[in-house]
């Protein structure tokens, strides 16, 4: 069983009109695997952690996250949703929630949890963070950093098993960029599935299992970082790393 | 290094009152000129205004002593010279502008219900509160009790529609028109917006039709059209057709509102909501509706008080609110000729209640600002 992957990617292709945004994509995600995936801007990074939970359609081949195939199937793409977090570049938190109220709402109203185990879920999840502190303030009165470091705690609030990070640092001044990879890392150590999509090469080698690069809507290479970073097979991954580490 | 910490004033002239008075008023010559007419224009029309409506008024009897019964005994058609308002056509009419002609025992059931009326508002108006809860648990039932209490049954006598009229049919139709015209417009307004081309097309449909038709002739589709629709055998209430015309169309207008705030919503927030698992209805009550009509409440307000003037038009189909009787007063020999006071009154409530709902808008506007900061992105 923990052979299997809990997040399969088989042939999966998907166009915006008449430009193929993804192209032939294949990926297995084993259980607690870390994968980091970079590739230059437009490539289909987003869109391809996008399709894992349906926040965009691929229109062929097959996605299966936990056993669950995702199709046009309402109940499923619920399901998958409660499997899978997502943390975005922009945060996304809502603004005129309280940054405790962000936490709990989703484990009230779609977990059915009671509102005082929520509170306390909250302030649990807060704390491994590291920000309990601004449980009553609102998304607006934080800092980047804090903001990102709230959406995380509001995902994992609702035990996913796969996370998804959308660039979660790329919207962030440096000296915040920190502080949220410092939490990313933690949570890799837990044991967590983990799909990041950052340019964050200190953290990608600190913590990837499997790097994914990608180009022009194709998985171009996948390795391990060690060969990724040191002995790359394609030339478009050279290029891309000699652009992006000598910047 | 004292000399750099001393701190530095404004120049005198800028702060204060006369510095007021300088940027704001004679900042130069021609916005002298103006400030000097303004100022005279006002000398010759507020003492006059005052002369007019209060110190040289009849309110009940005339400048002899006598209660005025008509308007002949007015002051100023007794002795034009001497006169002002005869405001003794409201105080002897005040019965009907309140209440129509509503049956003299059943008034305290009016009474009773604008009491409860300004009750059920209370909670909306203050979140503050204490025991808001209970209190919007009333605001809720309160449109059924009304119900009862203004028309009967329940051991309530039946007093019919056509005998409601003045202030009590502005406020029935204001407060109906307005507090239904809100939930279907959000429905619209969401229905508009959706992703399925039927609903979309059928809620696009209805919105640029109601709105592309004058109120008017909606309140006579209700009159003459809607019994058509309606089963043989089922007689529609008058009113209640002028509701339904009346909420149709203030439901089309509260639609495209709340859909300027739903376009104002970011993606992300959709995003975000949907990748917690939420479902299309809690995503839209739970996380966009809240900011939408956030953002909407100066517009939500402004067609709000439309409406509240706009109701006014049933007059047309033969229904006599406040306007109405106002009205029918003039057409009466006995105060012909007592338009000025009549208007000025009908205005005066008029604007006692939109000025009211305008400063509402304000208050929510500046708690909403200062109490959360929604400049997130
Ligand atoms: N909704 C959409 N409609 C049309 N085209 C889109 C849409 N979303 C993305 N695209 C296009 O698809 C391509 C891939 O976009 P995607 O956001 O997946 O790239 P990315 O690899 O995440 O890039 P970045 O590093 O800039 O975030 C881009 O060329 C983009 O312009
Ligand atoms: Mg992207």
């Amino acid at each position: 069983m923990s052979e299997e992957s809990i997040i399969s990617l088989k042939n999966v292709n998907k166009w915006f009109g008449d430009f193929h945004v993804l192209q032939d994509v294949n990926l297995e995600v084993k259980k607690k695997e870390r994968i980091v995936v970079c590739g230059p801007s437009g490539s289909g990074k987003s869109t391809m952690i996008r399709c894992i939970n349906r926040l965009e359609e691929h229109q062929e081949g097959s996605i299966v996250v936990d056993g669950i195939e995702l199709t046009g199937n309402l109940k499923n793409i619920d399901n998958v949703r409660k499997e899978v977090g997502m943390v975005f570049q922009q945060f996304n938190l809502f603004p005129h929630l309280s940054v405790k109220e962000n936490i709990t709402l989703a484990p009230i109203w779609v977990k059915k949890m009671p509102k005082a185990e929520a509170e306390e879920l909250a302030m649990r999840q807060l704390e491994i963070v590291k920000i309990p502190e601004q449980a009553n303030k609102y998304p607006g009165q934080l800092s980047g950093g804090q903001q990102q470091r709230v959406a995380i705690a509001r995902s994992l609030a609702m035990n996913p098993n796969i996370m998804l990070f959308d660039e979660p640092t790329s919207a962030l001044d440096p000296e915040m960029i920190k502080e949220v990879l410092d939490v990313m890392v933690d949570l890799a150590n837990g044991g967590m599935t983990m799909i990041v999509v950052t340019h964050e090469m200190g953290f990608a080698k600190t913590v990837a299992d499997r790097m994914v690069f990608m180009d022009e809507g194709k998985i171009v290479e996948e390795a391990s970082p060690d060969k990724f970073f040191n002995n790359p097979d394609s030339d478009r991954t050279k290029l891309f790393l000699s652009q992006i580490l000598h910047q | 290094m004292n000399e750099i910490n001393q701190v530095r004033k404004p120049p005198v002239a800028t702060t204060g009152i006369i510095g007021w008075f300088r940027i704001n008023l004679f900042f130069n010559w021609t916005n002298s000129l103006i400030t000097l007419f303004v100022i005279y224009c006002l000398y010759q029309f507020i003492p006059w205004i005052l002369d007019w409506t209060i110190f040289s008024a009849d309110f009940k009897y005339n400048y002899l002593g006598e209660q005025i019964t008509n308007q002949e005994m007015c002051s100023r058609n007794l002795d034009p010279e001497n006169g002002g308002a005869c405001w003794a056509v409201i105080y002897v009419r005040f019965y009907q502008f309140i209440y129509g002609f509503y049956p003299k025992v059943e008034v305290w059931r009016v009474n009773v219900a604008y009491v409860m009326l300004a009750v059920a508002l209370l909670p909306l108006l203050y979140t503050q509160l204490p025991y808001r809860k209970y209190f919007l648990y009333f605001t809720y039932i309160f449109p059924v009790i009304a119900y009862f209490l203004l028309n009967g049954g329940l051991g309530f006598t039946e007093v019919s529609t056509n005998k409601w009229g003045g202030l009590l049919v502005t406020l029935v139709l204001g407060c109906t028109g307005i507090a239904l015209a809100f939930p279907i417009g959000i429905m619209l307004a969401l229905g508009r917006r959706s992703k399925l081309p039927v609903i979309s097309m059928m809620c696009t449909l209805f919105i640029e039709f109601i709105r592309g038709v004058p109120l008017i002739t909606l309140l006579f589709f209700g009159m003459v059209m809607l019994p058509l629709f309606l089963p043989e055998g089922i007689d529609m209430d008058g009113l209640v057709r002028v509701l339904v015309a009346v909420t149709l169309f203030q439901s089309a207008y509260m639609a495209e509102v709340i859909r300027g705030g739903l376009q104002a919503i970011p993606p992300g927030q959709y995003e975000a909501a949907k990748s917690l698992g939420m479902s299309y209805w809690r995503m839209n009550l739970l996380i966009v509706l809240p900011q939408a009509i956030r953002i909407s409440i100066p517009p939500i307000v402004n067609t709000s008080i439309g409406l509240f003037k706009d109701t006014t038009l049933v007059i047309i189909v033969g229904i006599l609110d406040l306007l109405g009787i106002g009205r029918g007063t003039l057409a009466d020999t006995n105060w012909l000729g007592l338009s000025y006071e009549i208007y000025f009154f009908v205005s005066l409530v008029f604007f006692i209640f939109t000025f009211g709902m305008s400063r509402y808008s304000l208050y929510l506007e500046k708690k909403l600002k200062t109490g959360i900061n929604m400049g997130a992105d």
